[in-house]
């Protein structure tokens, strides 16, 4: 009694033998919404091969995934949220906070890089513990609790330095200076490039977003843990009524987000080599974006790993292409805005398509 | 009887490949109740679907008193005086308003009602509207989300008719009415009748339809397979119309029981119910059954993990059975299928295999990693063995039909053995082919387990069950062996004292 959803049902029965047009037209249909945006960033990037001299090559699509390593970072953590059906709106907070931190253990306490990096990732575990806590004990709404979250980390991050930026040599607060600085491996996370036939070609943040990609992926996708947090996004009830614990999985799910968040913070830190009180605030915004594009990739109509990796790419190609073109600057956040209302459409007139018999 | 109120001509509907109303032709006269009846899957959703504008048929035509009917929204059908109450109470009334706005929501809906509420006239005219459908009992200011299901499912009738419809579709309107409450509706439709409506009856329940119905039409694989009127209708030939053969009765062997899995001692299920004491054997299939509001829902809880019970204690295989949370109770071998699937059970993002795997992961592969291929492996067993209607495995779970989906949900908790496996209306919204299937294999497959099946009609009671306990104010009533069953002993125990048992389903509700 309802439309079939999946395109490769017609190959497979039998008792199909009098295709109707209609049908053929339907699975066209399924078929560019299944490809379509994969279609679209393939058109992209030939087009900009094609009229942006300089697009095509090796450091350029370098540059491009460089570009996206850190919001690629904090996106994949959110798709985590998203997936159990909530939503985290601190993960940009918790990485400039993360950025912080890091800069004031190496900089002012003058820790090694290892301390720093242990007490950057405890506490994005520890901020994604707290929120899903919030969420999960006191019942405070996701899109609420992580709100608030992200103002409470918005000034926090201020108060250690009286809301200065963080970098060796300043004057803190008690009249000493800084002495410490950022350790050179600690920097190296996000300058250091390897070659690969190419001399300097891959940075390591990039290497960091595609093995966590790979690794977040692989986790929603093939072990049951991912598929538990699959079933507890699309029925939560139904879920907990198989025994399943839905209030570990959704910690769970806050606390990989914060902690991936501290992550993308880290990578900030070692790229800027300071604490800057200024920088990150698009983080969420893209990331949030990069997450929700991920929805129309296959055809989806859900979070998941590999969409989100690609809606960060095409954002990443659409920027430096127009930016090769001579676009300006200021208007990147309205091509993102509008990339991200087209995703969107695509998403849930398909979802709409998939349940509108019913 | 002798006007025409609609006439369907030879309407056509199909959803890709999937035709589901082959030239259905059905008159419906004036001051009549019609019953229809037909499998799941049979289209009797989508001809009410359409018939209330949800749906635009692929071809015939349909007259409305004679003038022409094709609307293209619900609105459009409401407006031409075809009204539907859906199944899904929900989908009927409004919980965060009263009910006064509930009654007049389609009024206030409408463009020419102005922009302010004028309370004092939508008071008046909601209390008129209630009055008339003998609803005096239930003050219209009222919050809907206060009332019980019975009295929303009342208001969501009520609301219908205050646009005087010449057509009225009820679809399974007493699915969760007791029987005092269905017989108020009755009496409701009796009223309805006189005054000239034809009434579309849709129900899976003989007994309603032998209550109300002055014909009963039978429809299968989207046709009409028949019509029966007459001083005399013949049922039986409905139901063979339905279902392309008899009814027949269902024989049941009871086996020896074995030693008791699961003992309840003096258990308290609400701090002021009655103490009751329960065993259920190995090999044995108990039902329970009762009025809604007896507790059969608590019982089930309780034994799940979910709402421990006030008072006395639970033994699992002789020893304490206290589960916190239902993880707890799976990992012990207690597994339960619940009642109303779509929210408590069904996972609509997945197929069919993956709906039937959700509470055994772990063993589906080495550490955290699912085996597919296993996992595929195992819901194509089961689709073998429960004979579930599907292309593959990979089927979206929200493409089978009711009985089917209800069968992966079956299939999702026989897959591992179990100690008890508790049912919770498992033939519901499930049509008699479906329904006789599950029965089946529950009966199948009840070696060396305790199973508790909870139904509140007796029908699905005497076709599945070695024991029948009845529940009466959160406690075992009384209790029979399904052998030469004296019917009415069943029913007296089911209904307890007729004054007593709409006040308590109502309060409980």
């Amino acid at each position: 009694m309802s439309v079939d959803s999946t395109p490769d049902q017609t190959t497979g029965d039998g008792s199909a033998t009098d295709a109707l047009p209609q049908r053929r037209r339907a699975t066209l249909v399924d078929h560019a919404i299944r490809y379509g945006f994969l279609g679209l960033l393939l058109g992209l990037i030939v087009f900009f091969s094609i009229f942006a001299s300089g697009f095509a090559g090796p450091r350029s699509a370098v540059f491009i995934f460089q570009s996206v390593a850190i919001t690629g970072i904090l996106a994949l953590g959110v798709t985590c949220t998203l997936v159990v059906g909530g939503f985290d709106l601190s993960i940009g907070s918790v990485a400039t906070s993360s950025m912080m931190l890091a800069a004031y253990m190496m900089v002012i306490l003058e820790q090694s890089a290892f301390v720093t990096i242990l007490a950057c990732l405890a506490m994005g575990a520890f901020i994604g513990l707290v929120n899903g806590l919030l969420i999960v004990k006191t019942k405070v709404p996701d899109l609420l609790a992580t709100l608030g979250m992200m103002f409470l980390l918005v000034g926090l991050q201020r108060i250690p330095t009286e809301g200065r930026s963080i970098a060796t040599g300043m004057t803190l607060p008690d009249g000493s200076t800084a002495e410490g600085t950022f350790s050179p491996f600690f920097l190296a996370m996000g300058r250091h490039r390897i070659d690969l036939v190419l001399e300097n070609l891959i940075p390591v943040s990039v290497i960091f977003l595609i093995v966590i990609g790979i690794l977040v992926w692989i986790f929603l996708e093939m072990t049951r843990h991912g598929r538990l947090m699959y079933a507890i996004g699309s029925n939560e009830r139904a879920a907990s009524l198989t025994g399943t614990n839905v209030n570990k999985y959704k910690i769970m799910a806050y606390m990989i987000s914060g902690t991936l968040a501290s992550v993308g913070g880290m990578l900030l830190a070692a790229r800027l080599g300071r604490g800057d009180i200024a920088s990150g605030t698009n983080l969420l915004l893209d990331a949030v974006a990069a997450a929700l594009i991920g929805f129309a990739v296959l055809g989806a109509a859900k979070p998941n790993a590999f969409g989100t990796a690609m809606g960060a790419l095409f954002v990443g190609i659409l920027l430096q292409g127009l930016t090769m073109m001579n676009a300006p600057y200021y208007t990147q956040d309205f091509i993102k805005g509008l990339v991200l209302v087209i995703a969107l459409v695509f998403t849930f007139s398909l979802s709409a398509r998939k349940t509108g018999s019913h | 009887m002798s006007t025409l109120s609609c006439r369907i001509s030879a309407i056509d509907k199909a959803f890709g490949d999937n035709r589901v109303l082959r030239k259905l032709s059905l008159d419906l006269p004036a001051g009549t109740v019609t019953a229809l009846m037909g499998a799941n899957g049979a289209g009797k959703s989508t001809l009410v679907k359409i018939l209330s504008g949800v749906h635009a048929r692929d071809g015939g035509s349909i007259e409305l008193l004679g003038a022409p009917f094709a609307p293209a929204t619900p609105s459009q059908a409401i407006r031409a005086g075809v009204v539907t109450v859906h199944q899904n109470i929900n989908d009927g009334v409004i919980p965060d308003l009263d009910v006064a706005s509930n009654l007049m929501i389609d009024q206030l809906a409408e463009r020419q009602y102005g922009f302010m509420i004028k309370r004092a006239r939508l008071l008046a005219e909601a209390s008129k509207v209630a009055a008339r459908m003998g609803l005096d009992d239930i003050d219209v200011r009222t919050q809907v989300s206060e009332l019980g299901v019975a009295d929303r499912q009342l208001i969501a009738i009520a609301r219908a008719m205050a646009h005087e419809p010449k057509l009225l579709i009820l679809d399974e309107p007493t699915s969760s009415l007791s029987a005092a409450e269905a017989e108020r509706l009755f009496t409701l439709i009796e009223t309805l009748k006189s005054h000239g409506v034809a009434i579309l009856y849709i129900s899976h329940r003989m007994s309603d339809i032998r209550r109300i119905a002055d014909r009963v039409v039978s429809m299968r694989d989207g046709e009409i397979s028949g019509v029966f009127e007459g001083p005399e209708i013949d049922y039986e030939g409905a139901v063979q119309a339905m279902l392309g053969h008899r009814m027949t009765e269902v024989d049941i062997t009871i086996p020896p029981a074995g030693q008791p899995v699961v003992s309840l001692r003096d258990v308290r299920l609400k701090v002021d119910s009655p103490a009751f004491s329960l065993d259920l054997g190995d090999n044995e299939i108990v039902v329970v059954t009762g009025l809604l509001g007896s507790g059969k829902t608590a019982l089930a809880q309780a034994l799940f993990g979910m709402a421990p019970p006030h008072a006395g204690t639970v033994l699992l295989d002789g020893k304490p059975f206290a589960p916190k949370s239902p993880g707890d109770a799976v990992r012990r071998g207690v597994f339960m299928s619940p009642k109303d699937r779509a929210s408590n059970a069904v996972i609509q993002d997945f197929d069919l295999a993956r709906n039937m795997t959700v509470p055994f992961l772990s063993r589906y592969g080495r550490l955290a990693f699912i085996d597919r291929r296993k996992e595929r492996r195992t819901a194509q067993d089961m689709i073998d063995t429960l004979s579930i209607v599907c292309q593959s495995e990979t089927d979206g779970i929200g493409t089978l039909s009711g009985g089917n989906q209800q069968k992966v949900m079956l299939g999702r908790w026989l897959a591992q053995p179990s100690r008890l496996l508790i049912l919770d209306e498992p033939f519901q919204g499930v049509d008699i082919r479906a329904r006789r299937d599950i029965g089946r294999k529950i009966r199948e497959t009840a070696r060396d387990r305790a199973t508790l099946v909870l139904v509140a009609e007796l029908d699905e009671a005497f076709e599945i069950a070695d024991r029948i306990v009845v529940f009466h104010d959160h406690a075992a009533a009384a209790e029979f062996r399904n052998e030469n069953i004296d019917v009415n002993a069943v029913l007296a125990a089911v209904t307890g004292s007729p004054a007593d048992a709409r006040g308590k389903s109502r309060q409980a509700a």
